[in-house]
């Protein structure tokens, strides 16, 4: 197998060296893009705040837990949706419903941080994000800009933990504006006499420390940066490039745009994209709140499944849309619901993923335990072996612990 | 009418008078640094140095390894102002620093550094990170806020650091009223509605014994033989009767402490013990006085060799062991420990733990005043036996501080107008979560990141601070240096608190060669760019 040894082989080389910036690198890396019959990228809509499960994608219409919550038909027989995302409803024949997913976190920040990593949060390490090892373990096919991004991201962004900061996801804000800090602020002729003066400070600061200041990477960095900085594919997170109608079909809303430009961004071959859209916190008001951001979230994912499969991109592509945890299934005094780690929903589509199905169900009675439980990191062994990464292959943390990329189970059952 | 136009010409002159002057040597006596080498001259002290130095003379000769020669005295200026107030000096101390005897600059700026308020503030927002984690969420921001300002008024006061440690581990109060507190209330854990003692375990050996017994929360340490479950979790239930209740943190007296068992399941009740020296723990007190007692006594090695290495790191960029934070006991021992941190350790304890004596210390020795350049070739050999100084990266706030400092000449502290220092606050915040904060262990040697990058070249503060506005430095400098060679060394001074070599001078002197007004300004202003983006700038060396 000596493709496999050739994809190793460059997955270290994107990770640790500019090999992957020669013309050698970039196209071996694309040939052995070609061969894989894995999914490529994964896109996560993060749903900030922890999503009531009930008004979404787990909708128990009749029963007390509802409080009023309808439920809708959508395209895949026998799948029920919440009203207000009956535009998702036309693509269930190509989304994966897991209505039993759990985990021990019922706090915001413990929770992103289990179902970011798969993880508990742990005192002796720091576990990468999905995208972290994503990107970490599939080669850089000549992309010159991060391939690990973050669009409109909440405080705790997906990280890159023991894999290193350069793992980190790459933070940016609604593309309607421009990328932060890869634009001089002085005309290009300028910017680069500057970097040519800089070479004057650094060769006196490397006179006595030569290959300590090598050592630093500081150099490497640099030049990384200002290549990217001048990198086409920057364009691919200008969304104001697609026409009218495509931006209409996303809504006009941050995190529609944000959907957009990590589908843009996916073309030219960035690995992972998170795009958030936050304020499912819903301790009072539950159903105001989540009718107001089903009708961001309904067409933005709709439009994404529809433009990605139009493309014929939708097989290379996971997408996984999830918060940190679900909510109370009995409303509180403030018409409300609660934090809920117990049972909530994931929703997955493209990769590979089988489409039109549900695993698991929550009790409708509004009960802890569910049919077919899923723990969190169940997702990620799923989302790894769609895009070919061997979830139980270990990671060693710097003080010599070994852990698994992911200790959950693959959901076989909605894996093509 | 002439009289108006007079008055506002006088105010323009002296305005430009002022700025002038602030390129060069104030006397006004409140901005005057006091340098007062006292402290470091008594016989004990320099006793102590000069045992510290020996150890590693010694070390160098066994290695047959040549040390580097002494750094020049400004670098070395560069790196105390660094560890201590987090940023570079200004120009203005610059100025009053060469003015000193060269023989006893150094220890006076240390000692005058010791007693600055940006001592205590820096320190104490460094030792939180420690004490009370990075995080930064809303929900604890408050309480980490108050917890700092507390450390911050004992450090100015020179409280012993063993007396800050007790308090720490075992007040009882509103965190409003005792903020010591907040170092147990840091930890409140939603689901328990109360104090996570497994937390606080890890905390206590780490922060202030130096040791990782965490792998031990969950199955005996792998490592560490003598470190079993049942140890960490003991210890753990040494906070076991701690309530937290709203904002009040109190020992009930009662109730025994329970952990669930995360590999074989089920859960245990187990009472208080300490892990090691058990005749050091007091029979009396509550049980968190009684931990605080044993993890401060003179006699537990770890406490003072913990602070010692910590320090030291926060210091240099690197701690004298491996770590900050030993994974076995042994790690810490005394034949496994340099001797420099046997030596400065006993002298912390024997010391009251008196932090400003220790940071004198280590200040005054030779290693901390070694150059991090030599003119042979510098392997990791010399670098694991400090023949050389380390080069390490600096922390965000000490990047954007002195990013921040380099924009003024004049020294930015408490004397400083309100709006500067808040300016200064948030302007370091946002640059922080901008630039990204190393969230587990800070002495990590790592690269910095593209973002972290294209931050300095590109984003708004960084750039906000090179241009050619009016009272930025830069143009200070493009308006009153008196020559191009004096207007590139002035620059060079501010941000990398060094001279240019003849080479640079005249590369940059040539570049602002006959250009005169808003051209020569931005000459200057590209000349602060590049050196905000110079490897030195964002490196400890």
């Amino acid at each position: 197998m000596p493709h496999l040894h050739r994809r190793e082989l460059l997955a270290a080389a994107g990770a640790t060296s500019l090999a992957w910036l020669t013309p050698l690198g970039t196209a071996l890396a694309r040939a052995a893009e070609k061969e894989r019959t894995a999914a490529k990228s994964v896109i996560v809509l993060w749903m900030g705040g922890g999503p009531s499960q009930l008004e979404t994608f787990d909708p128990k219409p009749g029963t007390n837990i509802a409080a009023g919550t309808k439920a809708i038909n959508t395209a895949a027989k026998g799948i029920q949706l919440a009203p207000g995302l009956e535009l998702l409803a036309d693509q269930m024949q190509h989304v994966a419903l897991v209505r039993s997913i759990w985990s021990k976190e019922g706090d915001h920040e413990r929770g992103v941080y289990t179902l970011k990593t798969g993880y508990r949060p742990d005192p002796t390490v720091t576990h990468p994000s999905l995208g972290a090892i994503v990107c970490h373990d599939l080669p850089n096919t000549g992309v010159e800009i991060p391939r690990h991004v973050s669009i409109m991201p909440d405080q705790w962004p997906a990280r890159g933990g023991v894999l290193g900061a350069q793992y980190d996801s790459f933070k940016v804000f609604d593309p309607k504006d421009k990328v932060p800090d890869v634009t001089p602020h002085v005309p290009k002729e300028r910017f680069e006499s500057r970097i040519e003066d800089l070479k004057v400070v650094e060769s006196a600061f490397a006179k006595g420390r030569g290959k300590r200041v090598d050592a630093t990477g500081h150099k490497d960095t640099m030049e990384r940066a200002h290549k990217l900085m001048s990198s086409d594919q920057l364009k691919a997170f200008d969304v104001s490039q697609e026409s009218a109608s495509v931006r209409k079909e996303y809504g006009d809303t941050p995190f529609g745009r944000g959907c957009l430009a990590a589908r843009r961004l996916i073309d030219v071959g960035v690995r992972c994209v998170e795009v958030t859209l936050g304020g499912w916190d819903s301790h009072a008001n539950n159903h105001e709140i989540t009718t107001r951001l089903k009708g961001t979230l309904d067409p933005a994912f709709a439009a994404l499944l529809r433009d990605l499969r139009q493309r014929n991109t939708l097989k290379d592509t996971v997408v996984l849309c999830v918060g940190e945890f679900g909510r109370t299934p009995h409303l509180n005094a403030l018409g409300g619901r609660d934090h809920w780690p117990h049972n909530f929903t994931a929703a997955l589509a493209g990769g590979g993923i089988k489409g039109g199905t549900v695993v698991g169900e929550s009790d409708p009675a509004g009960g802890k335990e569910s049919k077919d439980r899923r723990a969190a990191e169940d997702l990620h062994a799923t989302v790894l072996k769609a895009v070919g990464i061997d979830w139980e292959k270990t990671f060693r943390s710097p003080i010599g612990r070994t852990f698994a990329r992911s200790e959950g189970k693959p959901i076989d059952a909605i894996l093509g | 009418m002439w009289g108006r136009n007079l008055l506002f010409l006088a105010f323009i002159l002296v305005i430009a008078l002022a700025m002038r002057a602030s390129l060069f040597p104030l006397s006004t006596a409140s901005r005057k640094v006091n340098f007062d080498p006292t402290p470091t001259e008594k016989d004990d002290f320099r006793a102590v140095v000069s045992k510290v130095d020996q150890s590693f003379r010694e070390e160098w000769a066994n290695k047959e390894l040549q040390p580097a020669a002494r750094a020049d005295d400004l670098a070395v200026a560069r790196r105390l102002s660094l560890a201590l107030t987090g940023s570079v000096p200004s120009l203005e101390e610059i100025r009053q620093f060469e003015e000193q005897p060269p023989e006893k600059r150094l220890d006076g700026w240390a000692n005058h550094l010791l007693h600055d308020r940006r001592y205590a503030d820096y320190f104490a927002g460094r030792l939180a990170r420690a004490f009370v984690g990075p995080e930064d969420g809303p929900l604890i921001a408050y309480r980490k806020r108050r917890f700092i300002a507390w450390l911050s008024d004992e450090l100015k006061q020179n409280t012993s650091y063993a007396k800050l440690v007790e308090q720490m581990i075992s007040a009882q109060g509103l965190n409003t009223d005792k903020p010591a507190v907040n170092f147990i209330a840091a930890t409140f854990d939603e689901n328990r509605k109360g104090p996570d003692a497994e937390k606080l375990a890890i905390r206590v050996t780490r922060a202030f014994l130096g040791l990782r017994i965490d792998c031990a929360q969950c199955h005996d340490h792998f490592l560490e033989p003598a470190w079993k479950q049942t140890h960490f979790q003991a210890l753990a239930a040494f906070f076991g009767q701690t309530k937290h209740s709203v904002t009040n943190i109190t020992d009930t007296n009662q109730g025994e402490y329970k952990f669930e068992d995360r590999v074989s399941g089920g859960t245990h009740q187990i009472a208080p013990a300490v892990p090691f020296l058990p005749e050091l723990l007091p029979a009396r007190g509550t049980r968190r006085e009684r931990l605080a007692s044993w993890v401060t006594d003179p006699a537990n090695k770890y406490f003072a060799r913990a602070t010692v290495n910590r320090v030291w790191a926060m210091m240099t960029g690197r701690p004298l062991l491996r770590r900050v934070e030993a994974q076995t006991l042994a790690e810490m021992s005394d034949e496994k420990i340099p001797p420099a941190l046997r030596i400065l350790a006993t002298d912390f304890a024997s010391h009251e733990h008196d932090l400003r004596r220790l940071i004198l210390l280590i200040a005054s020795t030779e290693v901390f005043r070694l150059d991090s350049a030599a003119e042979f070739d510098i392997t990791d050999a010399h670098d694991e036996i400090w023949a050389v100084f380390p080069l390490t990266r600096l922390r965000p706030e000490q990047v954007i501080g002195s990013v921040i400092q380099s924009a003024s000449v004049k020294t930015i502290n408490q004397q400083s107008h309100i709006f500067v220092r808040l300016a200064r606050y948030f302007n370091e915040k946002d640059f922080v979560k901008r630039y990204g904060d190393a969230a587990d262990d800070e002495f990590e040697r790592a690269h910095g990141t593209i973002p972290q990058r294209l931050l300095m070249m590109n984003g708004d503060l960084v750039d906000g601070k090179a241009k050619d506005e009016l009272l930025s430095a830069s143009t200070q400098i493009a308006m009153f240096a008196p020559t191009d060679a004096a207007a590139v060394e002035t620059a060079y001074l501010t941000v990398l608190t060094r001279r240019p070599t003849p080479k640079e001078s005249n590369h940059f002197a040539a570049k602002l060669a006959n250009t005169t007004g808003d051209e020569r300004k931005r000459r200057l202003a590209d000349l602060y760019w590049v050196l905000f983006n110079a490897t030195e700038q964002s490196w400890n060396h």
